[in-house]
Parts: structure tokens; C-alpha cells; sequence
């Protein structure tokens, strides 16, 4: 199974997405911002970072490369895609995820281990995991405040969008402790913690039984790979 | 050399996590009197000959689909500079 | 700027000065000295033209010279064995020093300052000192692939604190996250002395396969020279040679002169384009441009290939199209890089640039001779041999004074503090150090950076060194950490910087891996001031001495002098920074325990050694006496054992003991999983013959507690004794009492450390 990974200019964890691919066992492709063609992939990943250095604002110049636009036509057509942080602003940006993405309302950017409750396991990226179950995602952010109107706010919640929630501690201001969302049919789905930064043992974040194991991140990745084999 | 400026503003129901940042720093300094700060942005389209009503409804066209977002923001003026 | 005031009618030329000899020029303003001015004629024959004026004072300055430290620095390059540099690549002299790390591969670091604008415009100051490092970096041909920072502020509680720590981290924050630059470790220090003088200095790591490295030079006729990057403006025109040759004026007003602005998605974008020339062999030189912009590029890169160039200095893409031909040669616009690159090449060059949407201009190219000249159009305003300007500058021998504190302060010792007379007293004393600012949680400035991106952090803060694993095939990698203490080097600048040394090849030896090289940030206060100069050669020479005696080289490293205010400079602080290499990362031992009911061990003699402590500053705001003494042949045996204890799996967490001695070291432990311990000193005091105020608190060296699994016990201690390095049984971890029991001192809950701990940096 082919997954790509669209390289912006200004993309950080491209590689660590490609990684996380390789690890869950599927095949990583790099795909580049300014063409219209995703070779044919799978899935596709919009990766973390700092896309035309959030200039605008975060994402909305990404948004409107070749390969996002052709993103949107293919995800109204049922492809999977996962929007990672930067990724998820270039979803809001590019009208595939409703609501928006702000600054962090304690004004600083945040890196830590985040504790998260999974609420929606039947998208093509959650369906590896257990209905509200817990995970630790690292996160890393300094925009990522998720605003949306009342009404907006109504509709992901009595449609069960929410794909995850922040538990413990909301690290951003985001509204209703939304972490994650996911469109009506449930193969669009955008997060601002790191899933690919907990996928291989000694470099996650950190559990009680030891340091650095967790790798609750794999299982996004292998929901897809899981999807694509049985559709 | 002739401009059109736009002017966005946050949407006026929405946060605005800096406006609120600044608020609260011009009050540290004694200005109590400010009741809130809102933050936009100003942006200059600049061009090197004069600017026509094209040129405006294009502006105004590029201003709400891409120089803003209408899920978060409004474009409160489009206008024309020397 | 000056020559608006008195610009002639066209461009200063060459013509020009050869025929009006006698034309008053504003050397001193530009921060040249009389003698210099004079010796900048007698090399070219004539005046300078103002561009030639422009490229010699920010070239000749402190800061770009080294003229005031160029003596002492030769020491590091001389003090060297053949068994020492047997892993060294490329050594001092260039951007960075490059290190053989085994599998065909290399690692380069460095570390450098940028002080002074980081007083004037901390968040810009601070982000393009991060740039900066990471060009040079880049410049040896190696992928950028982590930073720390060594960060040093006035007082806590004082008011511009704040100002100048908040724009500070987060101007690193901004620029390192926006890089995908993890953010592995580093320093942050509080103290009075730093008030109008804070230290930033940034260190930057890259990786590169052997045949990768990249040397500054242009060594072939006719190659092309190539400016690449973001537009050339006016940003920190005379930043170098005016912020840094002159210390602050407490009374004067605030200069304000052009500071530096960075773009680090420009940086992003020009990191990738970069290694894609790189690596597709369109480049046979690379510089960045730093300190001095244009004016160093373009002089170095001939000077270092023993050729010469030719440019055409209109054609450099311009932000700003007002700014004058001297303007242009001084920018210090940020993300920019100059090229050399063969003729055949440059289509592929030109490909390659277009991808990334990375502006570029020819600015001419490299000629067989000895001689840089620089045209404006069709003027020439720059005729000079390139070696003058780049490495020809002055050669001070600054003059050196014993300084008359000294005497008094040396004989100031901590034995006259009030010792603490029970068991409520010692608590207090406990918790009034980890709360003090300096030993307190720094989670407020680390949580800022992102330590994750690029997914190969082995180690970070708090840890003791950061660990990146540079091979994800086999698990090699690399430690490094870096410390300086000014307070110890202020009591003796010899001992200090040894004992700065010791710290970091301890702290790297702590993770299990095995310490390889040596950088250096060295800031001291004015050169013009006898007593620093004073301090600056007994620092050099100590940490000279030091690294021959342990065995590895300072491969590169930066000064910084003028840190001071008026009269008041800032204690002597060499930052040291260490790196080593291990073959396997997943071998790395974290400063903390996390099991229950582990042994605990402390490594090491201990001695009665309170003088410069974080217990005589916290506690009796006293700083006088001889800092701990320094063993470094039982640093040596330390991290040798360690080393070879961890190879066979034996420990399970490992932490030096430094500032707040063994209490706050043990605390540091428990907290770093959040599982408490019991301790028992008794054994420890009788042995070393100390009293529990020297137990706890005393800062001597060469020590490091472990924790050992109860089966590997035996093995362990046998290992010691055999490596004949003191070990003694101070306690075990206890998972279930949260809580740190030191026995007949003080039970201490976890919860309540830690509250206090995290307290004073909290925004």
C-alpha cells in the first residue's frame, strides 16, 4: 500500500511521516506541493511544520498548491487523508475540515507529551483503536487553538466528528478540547498533536514502565494500511 | 506608486488570543480605559501602473477567497492608496 | 550613516583615493584604531576608498578578527597529541569543526555567541544567533540536525529580566521550531552579574557522510561566485564592529542601531536547496555570510583557496535599491550563502535553485591571483589582496594585570558561613536551593522548543546531555553537552575553565557515551580591561592544559569580549561544550530513575568544598574562597567505568553531581520520573569525614550517582573496585513513599519538591 507525503516548502516531519509509513509497513511516497499528480497513492499525509513559514496565516498558502487542490478532489471522492498539525491547518484552510486553527492562548509554543481520549475509532485512521480509549501523542505547537462557531460546534459534536480529545490539560485554548476532527465520511482527518513522533520504541514519549516506549502513534498508520487491504 | 489596501479583522465573535495578550499588557500599563483590543492585518497590493475597477473587483475577490479566511476572519475595507 | 553626510557627488573609487590621499576618513567611527588606519594605507599604497574602509574595520573588529584572543587561541591548536587528533577531520579555523564518528560518518558543531544584539532586540537577537550557527553548519556540507543554547540573565526577580528572557526564548523558539531543529539541551543561569550583559550563545550539530564535508575556499580559475539566498538590506549595517568592539554605557541612551531581522522559513528552504547542491555535486565551495556579510565571503573564500576574485557588486539582488555600494559590502542581511561553482555547473546549479525558489545572482568569479577586486558598475572600488582583509588583521598583545581583588577574594573562604544546626534548618536549606531560580525546573523555557522533530532525540533536557542518533540503521549517535561556571572561574579563570570541561565530559560520560571533542564559547568581559585579559589567558590556558590532559581537541569555538557594563564586567564564563559518540543509542542512561527499590550509588571522594557553591550564593549570597579542586585523571576513571558498566547493561540511571551538590542532584534523580527515594548519608560522612552541611551541599568533582538493578549489585561494585573509582551505597529508589527520605536530615514529600521547584519559571 502506497501513502504520500506531500513535501511543502517549509515541511518539517515529511520524513518522520515517511518513517512512521515504513514502520506501520506500507510504502512511503514522497509527493512535492507544486504537482497535481499523487502518483496514485493510497492515502496521503499533509505532514507537520511550518509550511511558507505560516505566513498569512498558517497553511493558507499550502492550501492552494497543485497537490492540495488535488487532495480535495480526490477526498471528495473517498481517499484518505490524514492532516498532521501544519497538515490539519492546510485541511481548514483548504474547506476539507470546518472551524479554524489560532494561536495558542497562552501566546507560547508547547512541546509535550499530550494525553488524549480517542471518541470517533470508525475513520480510516482510528479504526485500530478501542472506543474512547486513552493515548500519550506528543505535541508540538504554537497554533493550534481550534475556534469554530456555536452552530459549527453543535453539528461535530451530535455527528460525532471529534475524532480526538485533549485529556488532563488542554495545552492550546482550543474549543470543547478538541484535538482532532473528521469530515462526514470519515476518511478526512486532521490532528494537532504528532502521531508520526510515537511510532517506534525509544523515541516516543515517555510511559511509566519506560522511558520513551510509547508508540500509540503506530496505530493511526496501521488503521489506514488495515482499511485499504480490506476495501 | 498606486496601492489597494486591505483591512482584516478577526470575526468579531471569535478569539483573538493577541488582541487579548495586548489588553491585558496596556492595562498593566494603567490604561484601564481600553475595554478590549482587537488585532488584524493590513495588506498592500502594490502596482506599478494605475490601478482600474478590475483591478479593485479582483482585489475584493482575492481578499475574502485567499488573503482571508471566512471561517475566522472578515475584510472589514478594500481600498485604493497613491 | 556617515557617508550620507559627506558622499561625493559618484561612488568613492580606487581613482579616486589614489588621487585625493589626504581626504578625511571616518575610521574611528567605524571602530578602527589610528595604527590600524595607518597599517590598512601602507599595505595598499594609498588611502582606502570608503568600500575598502568599510571591509577592513568590519573585518579587522573584535569580533571578526580575534585580534585581542589570537594569541591565547593558538594554544589550542599547539596543545594537541597525534593521538588526538586522530578523529578530528577538520579542526579549528574554519566554520566548524568536523569529527569521524566511525561508519563513514561525521558530525560537526559549534557553538557561538550573539550577546550584544541579544540586549538590544532579544527575540531577533536571540532567533538570528540560532540562524547564524546553523548556516555554519551548513556551510561544512552536513544536514543541521539539532541546537542547544547556553543562556545566562540578571537577576530573577529583576524587572528587565523578563523583557530581555521572554524575547530571548522565544526568538529561539521561533527560529530553532521553525528549522525542525530539535532543541536538545542547554543552560539557563540567573545571575546579577549578567544584569546589562546577558550571554546567548547557540550551538548547532549536523551530520554529513565523509565524502559530503565542504570546505570555504575557492581554489579554480574561473569558477563562478555566487550569491544565493534571501535579498541583501540593511539589516545590522556596522552591527559587528560598532555593538560588538564597545561595551554598554549604563547612562547613555540606548543605542539602536540596525539589528539583524531573521526568516528562518528562508533558512528552511535554503537548508534543503543547499544539501541538493550539495549532494548533486554543482558545488565545489560553500560560505555563509555572518558577521560581516559580503565583505567576509567574498575575502575568505579567495583567501582560503590562495586565489583571488573578481566582483561585480551590482549585481547583488537588493531589498533596499538605496543602499550604497559600503552598505551593501557590511550587510548583515540573514540566509544567505555564497557558492562557488564550476562554469559547466551552473545550469545544474541554476535547475536546482529555481526548484526551491531560491533567489540567486552571479556576482562574478575566481581569478588566478592575488587580489580581490570589487566593481560598481563600471568603477572600481575595491583593490585589495583578500589574505589582508581575512586573516592579516591586527595582532593585539593586549596588556595583562593580576587583578587586585584577587588576593582578597581567593582568601574570602565559606568557612565562615553559619552551618546549619538541625535537622529543621538543613530541610529549609534543602528547599530554599531547588527553588532558587538557578536549580529550579527550566520546563518553562524547554517546553518551548520542539524536541521531537526529525524523530531521532535519544536524550534531551532534562537529561544530563543531548543524544541524536545520526545512523537509524545501526543506532550510532552522539552526546554533547555544555557548561560554563562563571562563578568558579571568577575565583580562579585556570581552575574554572577545567572544572567547566570536567562538567561537560562528565555529563556527556553520564549518558554512556564517550567523550570525542571539545567547542568553546568564551565570554569575557572588556580586553581593554587588564584584569580580563587577565582572566581570559589563565582560562585559555587552563582549559587548553585540561583538554590535552583528557585527551580531546577543541575542534572550533567563538569569543565574545566587551561583556560589560561601564566598569563592571561579567564573571570570567568559558562555555564548554563536549561532544561524544556511542555506538548504539538505545544504550543511553537517562539522569533519573524510574524503577523501584534500585540501589543507589555515589561515585567519587568527597570532600568539605563549599566555596562558590550554589549553597554559599543561595543561601548566604556569598561568593568568595577556591573552587572545588580537580582530579582529571579520576574524571578519566569515571567515565571509563561508566562507560564500560553500561556496555554490560549494569546501570539503569546515572546523574553528575555539580551546583547543589548531592541534595539537589538526588532530587534532580527523583523528580526526573517522579519516583522517590531513601538515602542514608552516615556511612558517606564518616568515610569522607564531612558534617551534613558538606554531605549535601559540598560541589566537589568527579561524581556521579547511579542506580544499579539489585541483580547486577555484585558485578558493579566489582567493576569499581577494579577500575579503583570509590563507590559507596547511599540509598535505594522507593516508588511507593513519594518521597525523597534523606535519613536523619530530612523527609521531604515529592509533591512538595516539585511544587517548589517548578514555582519560580513559571510565565
Amino acid at each position: 500500500m502506497r501513502i504520500g507525503v506531500i513535501t511543502y516548502p517549509g515541511s518539517l516531519d515529511d520524513r518522520d511521516a515517511q518513517r512512521a509509513i515504513k514502520l506501520a509497513g506500507g510504502t512511503p511516497v514522497p509527493l512535492w506541493h507544486a504537482d497535481s499528480s499523487l502518483k496514485k497513492v493510497d492515502a496521503v499525509v499533509l505532514p507537520g511544520g511550518f509550511s511558507y513559514g505560516d505566513y498569512l496565516r498558517c497553511g493558507a498558502i499550502a492550501a492552494q498548491a497543485p497537490a492540495t487542490k488535488e487532495v480535495v478532489k480526490l477526498a471528495n471522492q473517498g481517499l484518505p487523508v490524514l492532516g498532521i498539525c501544519n497538515g490539519f491547518q492546510v485541511l481548514v484552510e483548504a474547506h476539507l475540515l470546518p472551524g479554524g486553527l489560532i494561536r495558542n492562548e497562552h501566546q507560547h509554543f508547547i512541546c509535550r507529551d499530550q494525553k488524549l481520549r480517542v471518541e470517533n475509532n470508525q475513520t480510516a485512521w482510528t479504526n485500530l483503536f478501542e472506543k474512547d480509549q486513552e493515548i500519550t501523542i506528543p505535541l508540538k505547537n504554537g497554533e493550534g487553538g481550534y475556534i469554530a462557531t456555536p452552530d459549527t460546534l453543535k453539528m461535530l459534536e451530535e455527528e460525532n466528528r471529534v475524532v480526538f480529545r485533549y485529556l488532563e490539560l488542554n495545552p492550546n485554548g482550543s474549543m470543547n478540547d478538541i484535538a482532532g476532527l473528521t469530515n462526514e465520511r470519515g476518511n478526512v482527518v486532521g490532528l494537532m498533536p504528532h502521531p508520526e513522533h510515537a511510532v517506534e520504541p525509544g523515541f516516543g514519549p515517555d510511559r511509566p514502565e519506560a522511558m520513551r516506549s510509547g508508540i500509540d502513534g503506530l496505530s493511526f498508520f496501521q488503521s489506514v494500511l488495515k482499511q485499504l487491504v480490506s476495501s | 506608486m498606486p496601492k489597494i489596501i486591505v483591512e482584516i479583522m478577526p470575526k468579531q465573535d471569535l478569539l483573538d488570543p493577541p488582541g487579548k495578550a495586548v489588553a491585558g499588557a496596556l492595562h498593566r500599563f494603567g490604561l484601564k480605559e481600553i475595554s478590549a483590543v482587537r488585532i488584524g492585518k493590513r495588506i498592500e497590493l502594490h502596482y506599478d501602473r494605475p490601478i482600474t475597477e478590475k483591478d479593485i473587483e479582483s482585489a475584493k475577490e482575492q481578499a475574502k477567497s485567499f488573503l482571508s479566511n471566512d471561517v475566522i476572519e472578515d475584510v472589514v475595507k478594500v481600498s485604493v492608496e497613491d | 550613516m556617515f557617508w550620507k553626510k559627506e558622499k561625493p557627488s559618484g561612488v568613492d573609487t580606487v581613482l579616486n583615493a589614489s588621487q585625493d590621499p589626504n581626504k578625511e576618513q571616518p575610521w574611528k567611527e567605524l571602530g578602527l584604531k589610528e595604527d590600524e588606519y595607518q597599517k590598512i594605507k601602507s599595505i595598499l599604497g594609498r588611502r582606502p576608498t570608503s568600500s575598502e574602509l568599510a571591509m577592513y574595520s568590519v573585518m579587522w573588529s573584535e569580533h571578526c578578527s580575534y585580534k585581542s584572543s589570537k594569541i591565547y587561541l593558538r594554544q589550542f591548536g599547539e596543545k594537541v597529541t597525534p593521538e588526538m587528533k586522530k578523529h578530528l577531520m577538520v579542526g579549528m579555523g574554519e566554520n566548524a569543526g568536523v569529527v569521524d564518528i566511525g561508519e563513514g560518518l561525521a558530525v560537526t558543531f559549534k557553538v557561538e555567541s550573539h550577546n550584544h544584539p541579544s540586549y538590544i532586540e532579544p527575540f531577533q537577537g536571540a532567533a538570528t544567533g540560532v540562524g547564524g550557527i546553523v548556516r555554519d553548519i551548513l556551510a561544512m556540507g552536513a544536514r543541521p540536525v539539532a541546537v542547544m543554547d547556553q543562556l545566562r540573565f540578571g537577576a530573577a526577580n529583576h524587572p528587565d529580566t523578563a523583557r530581555v528572557m521572554n524575547g530571548v526564548v522565544s526568538g529561539i523558539s521561533f527560529y530553532g521550531n521553525c528549522l525542525g531543529l530539535p532543541n536538545i539541551g542547554g543552560e539557563t543561569v540567573f545571575d546579577s552579574v549578567y544584569q546589562g550583559n546577558p550571554l546567548v550563545n547557540a550551538l548547532g550539530i549536523g551530520a554529513l557522510k565523509h565524502e559530503d564535508l565542504k570546505l570555504a575556499k575557492a581554489s579554480n580559475k574561473g569558477d563562478l561566485v555566487i550569491l544565493f539566498g534571501a535579498r541583501t538590506g540593511a539589516d545590522g549595517i556596522g552591527g559587528v564592529s560598532v555593538l560588538a568592539s564597545e561595551s554598554f554605557d549604563s547612562t547613555g541612551p540606548t543605542k539602536r542601531p540596525a539589528v539583524q531581522v531573521g526568516d528562518p522559513f528562508a533558512e528552511k528552504v535554503l537548508i534543503e536547496c543547499c544539501l541538493e547542491l550539495f549532494h548533486s555535486g554543482t558545488v565545489a565551495g560553500i560560505q555563509d555570510l555572518g558577521g560581516a556579510g559580503i565583505s567576509c565571503a567574498t575575502s575568505e573564500l579567495a583567501s582560503n583557496g590562495g586565489m583571488g576574485m573578481k566582483v561585480q557588486l551590482k549585481n547583488v539582488l537588493l531589498r533596499d535599491e538605496k543602499l550604497t555600494p559600503e552598505e551593501i559590502l557590511m550587510s548583515e542581511s540573514q540566509e544567505r550563502m555564497c557558492a562557488i561553482v564550476p562554469k559547466k555547473k551552473l545550469k545544474d546549479f541554476q535547475k536546482i535553485v529555481e526548484k526551491w525558489e531560491v533567489e540567486y545572482s552571479v556576482l562574478g568569479e575566481v581569478i588566478a591571483e592575488d587580489r580581490l577586486y570589487i566593481n560598481w558598475g563600471k568603477e572600481e572600488i575595491v583593490n585589495v589582496p583578500p589574505r589582508t582583509v581575512a586573516h592579516d588583521g591586527p595582532v593585539y598583545e593586549r596588556p595583562v594585570a593580576y587583578p587586585k581583588y584577587q588576593d582578597a577574594l581567593n582568601a574570602d573562604s565559606s568557612k565562615k558561613l553559619k552551618r546549619a544546626e538541625n535537622e529543621t534548618e538543613l530541610a529549609t536549606q534543602i528547599m530554599q536551593l531547588i527553588a532558587s531560580p538557578n536549580q529550579a525546573d527550566k520546563s518553562w523555557v524547554t517546553s518551548q522548543y520542539d524536541k521531537f522533530v526529525m524523530g531521532n532525540t535519544a536524550l534531551a533536557m532534562p537529561d544530563d546531555a543531548g543524544m541524536i542518533r545520526i545512523n537509524e540503521e545501526t543506532g550510532l549517535g552522539v552526546a554533547l553537552s555544555t557548561d560554563a561556571n562563571g562563578k568558579y572561574c571568577y575565583l580562579d579563570p585556570y581552575e574554572g575553565a577545567r572544572l567547566a570541561l570536567a562538567e561537560s565530559y562528565r555529563n556527556v560520560a553520564v549518558t554512556g557515551a564517550v567523550p570525542r571533542a571539545v567547542t568553546n564559547c568564551l565570554n569575557f568581559g572588556s580586553p581593554e580591561n587588564p584584569e580580563v585579559m587577565w582572566q581570559f589567558k589563565q582560562a585559555t590556558a587552563g582549559l587548553a592544559d585540561a583538554c590535552k590532559e583528557l585527551g580531546i581537541p577543541v575542534t572550533g569555538g567563538n569569543v565574545s569580549f566587551y561583556n560589560q557594563t561601564g566598569d563592571q564586567a561579567i564573571y570570567p564564563t568559558p562555555v564548554v561544550g563536549v561532544l561524544g559518540v556511542i555506538d548504539n543509542v538505545a544504550r543511553r542512561i537517562p539522569s533519573g530513575w524510574q524503577d523501584d527499590g534500585n540501589n543507589i550509588y555515589l561515585l567519587g571522594t568527597n570532600y568539605d568544598e563549599l566555596d562558590g557553591s550554589a549553597w554559599a550564593k543561595d543561601i548566604h549570597d556569598h561568593l568568595g574562597g577556591k573552587p572545588p579542586k580537580l582530579d582529571l585523571n579520576k574524571e578519566r576513571k569515571l567515565a571509563e567505568l561508566i562507560h564500560g558498566a553500561s556496555i554490560q547493561g549494569l546501570i539503569e540511571s546515572a546523574h553528575d553531581l555539580s551546583e547543589g551538590g548531592l541534595a539537589v542532584a538526588v532530587i534532580e534523580a527523583s523528580l526526573r520520573f517522579n519516583v522517590g527515594c531513601r538515602i542514608w548519608l552516615g556511612e558517606l560522612m564518616e568515610r569522607d569525614n564531612l558534617d551534613k552541611t558538606a554531605a549535601l551541599f559540598s560541589e566537589s568533582q568527579s561524581r556521579v550517582i547511579v542506580t544499579v538493578g539489585r541483580e547486577d549489585d555484585v558485578k558493579f561494585q566489582a567493576l569499581c573496585e577494579a577500575r579503583g573509582v570509590p563507590v559507596l551505597r547511599i540509598g535505594v529508589t522507593d516508588k511507593e513513599s513519594n518521597a525523597i527520605d534523606i535519613k536523619d536530615i530530612a523527609k521531604l514529600e515529592l509533591s512538595q519538591i516539585k511544587s517548589a521547584w517548578q514555582t519560580p519559571l513559571v510565565a
